[in-house]
């Protein structure tokens, strides 16, 4: 059975640049399994699901999903999905108009019904005909992780998502992601700068640092690595030092 | 209903509800046209009085000329519009990793803009017949087919415009704006060919504007419309729309290489 995801040696450089962005990261996310995308701004992560997303041609290397490129759109599109915080819904449609849209455009079958679960489980019910514009960033990072199940994905790709929620609701996000995941055995790929979150959400992490590779592992294996008293320990480590470790944990 | 139809009708809805709630832009769409078509008339009028009281109505070549080629711009607008909207709200890499196809984004923008002249078009109509008693319905025989082939040069307009914004984003925003009134001149929207300069009258006969032009002011001094100019313009508007859809795949594709396409709108 092909998995979810595999990358393979990706590497990206974009045409300005000298050095490349991505430099060969290779990594799989299995089925039901939740990994997380780690790394100091400039590490990578964006590039990476960008290539993982079709958004950009790797240099390199190759991306899969279920064994399909994420070119091939057709096939592999109508089983992933994705929300971000830098990517928004139209602010000038209301909620229900969004995601009527979005369910039209992913042949959702049964779309209203559907459409009330998930305004419901995400607790948006009230804001159904409220434009989108006028929604606070959590109820509206809500209704991106709505539409970004209104297909029932099989790989959902979230790019921060609870980056700008209040701790009780991030941690209401996260039980709702955790629950849906555990429900229909969704993998999920996943990028944070929060360590907390990441430690408690993720089964296991891929920590990139200046597009290449740091490690990858469960989170409490690749802080024992590399001999750190917890993750964001190891994060600032990396980070303010700018050092760059070896697979095993030695220094370079 | 078949997959790719669901999806088209859905980008037009997404396209068109803009309007339900936005009362400026739905005033957008006939505020500017009504206002051309005023000063225009009444410029019209004037010159008319001035210059050939018993001549020929002036006045209306104007303003079928004016109606045409409203109707070729908005087509334009249409397509690079569809594409600015995703960009100002941030939404289109919402749209890319959906099961869209690039055609049908392409059509839903058409429709979109298809949807928008029909409603400019009939309210020109009506304001010109009742302001200088220019009735289109009379010449509806050759002017429909005639508005068709301006609104689909605006499309092909709109593809190398929206093609170019992809690739470079808002850094290319005058250009995008700039192109159609690039072709204006050469278009011969309000004079006839022979008019031009010789340098400039080649570059007019390679337009399909040109011919569009030149046929409609034929079907208003009440002449039959030559087979050859259908011709010209049919075949023209054929090989522009080939090449207007292939830089608009190339752009695409430069700008998934280049980075462009996930960045489009926070640069």
């Amino acid at each position: 059975m092909s998995l979810p995801l595999q990358v393979k040696e990706l590497v990206y450089s974009y045409p300005a640049s000298q050095s490349p962005a991505v430099d060969r990261i290779s990594f799989d996310v299995r089925p039901g399994e939740i990994v997380g995308l780690l790394g100091p701004n400039g590490a990578g992560k964006t590039t990476t699901l960008h290539m993982v997303l079709g958004l950009l041609l790797p240099t390199r290397g190759e991306v899969r999903i279920f064994g399909q490129k994420p070119t091939d759109r057709g096939a592999v599109l109508s089983r992933l999905n994705f929300a971000s915080v830098d990517v928004q819904l139209p602010s000038n449609l209301t909620v229900f108009e969004a995601l009527d849209i979005f369910g039209r455009l992913y042949s959702t079958p049964d779309r209203r019904s559907v459409i009330d679960g998930w305004l419901k489980k995400l607790d948006l019910e009230r804001f159904r005909s409220q434009r989108i514009g006028s929604l606070s960033a959590g109820e509206h990072m809500r209704l991106k992780i709505g539409k970004a199940l209104l297909n029932d994905p099989d790989l959902l790709v979230l790019d921060e998502p609870t980056l700008s929620l209040d701790p009780a609701m991030a941690e209401q996000v996260r039980s709702i992601l955790k629950e849906i995941q555990r429900e229909r055995g969704m993998a999920m790929l996943h990028t944070s700068h929060n360590m907390h979150e990441v430690e408690t959400f993720c089964d296991r992490i891929v920590f990139l640092h200046r597009g290449k590779k740091l490690a990858e592992g469960a989170p409490e294996a690749v802080v024992k690595r590399f001999g750190s008293s917890s993750l964001q320990e190891l994060f600032i480590r990396v980070a303010k030092s700018g050092e760059l470790f070896a697979e095993e944990g030695k220094p370079s | 209903m078949n997959a790719s139809l669901q999806r088209i009708q859905a980008l037009w809805l997404r396209y068109a509800l803009l309007h339900r709630r936005s009362l400026v832009r739905a005033f957008d769409i006939v505020f500017w046209p009504v206002l051309d078509l005023l000063v225009w008339s009444f410029v019209t009028r004037y010159l008319q009085q001035v210059i050939t009281p018993t001549g020929p109505k002036v006045v209306l070549f104007f303003i079928g000329a004016l109606i045409g080629w409203d109707i070729h711009y908005r087509g334009q607008q249409a397509v690079t519009i569809s594409l600015m909207e995703e960009i100002w709200t941030r939404n289109l890499v919402n749209l890319l990793i959906a099961p869209v196809r690039l055609w049908e984004w392409v059509c839903a923008s058409f429709l979109y803009g298809a949807t928008k002249i029909a409603v400019v078009a009939v309210l020109l109509s009506l304001i010109a017949k009742a302001l200088v008693s220019f009735n289109i319905l009379a010449i509806s025989g050759s002017f429909i087919p005639l508005a068709a082939s301006l609104l689909f040069f605006g499309w092909s307009i709109g593809l190398v415009t929206a093609g170019i914004l992809l690739r470079y984003g808002y850094a290319a925003e005058a250009l995008i704006w700039g192109i159609p009134f690039l072709l204006q001149p050469f278009s011969c929207v309000f004079y006839p060919v022979h008019s031009l300069p010789a340098w400039a009258q080649p570059i007019a006969l390679a337009l399909p504007t040109t011919h569009a032009f030149e046929a409609l002011r034929m079907a208003m001094r009440g002449e039959a419309v030559q087979a050859s100019s259908w011709l010209w313009i049919v075949g023209l508007n054929a090989v522009y729309f080939a090449l207007a859809l292939a830089l608009f795949v190339r752009m695409f594709r430069r700008a998934r290489v280049g980075g462009q396409l996930g960045r489009l709108g926070q640069d």
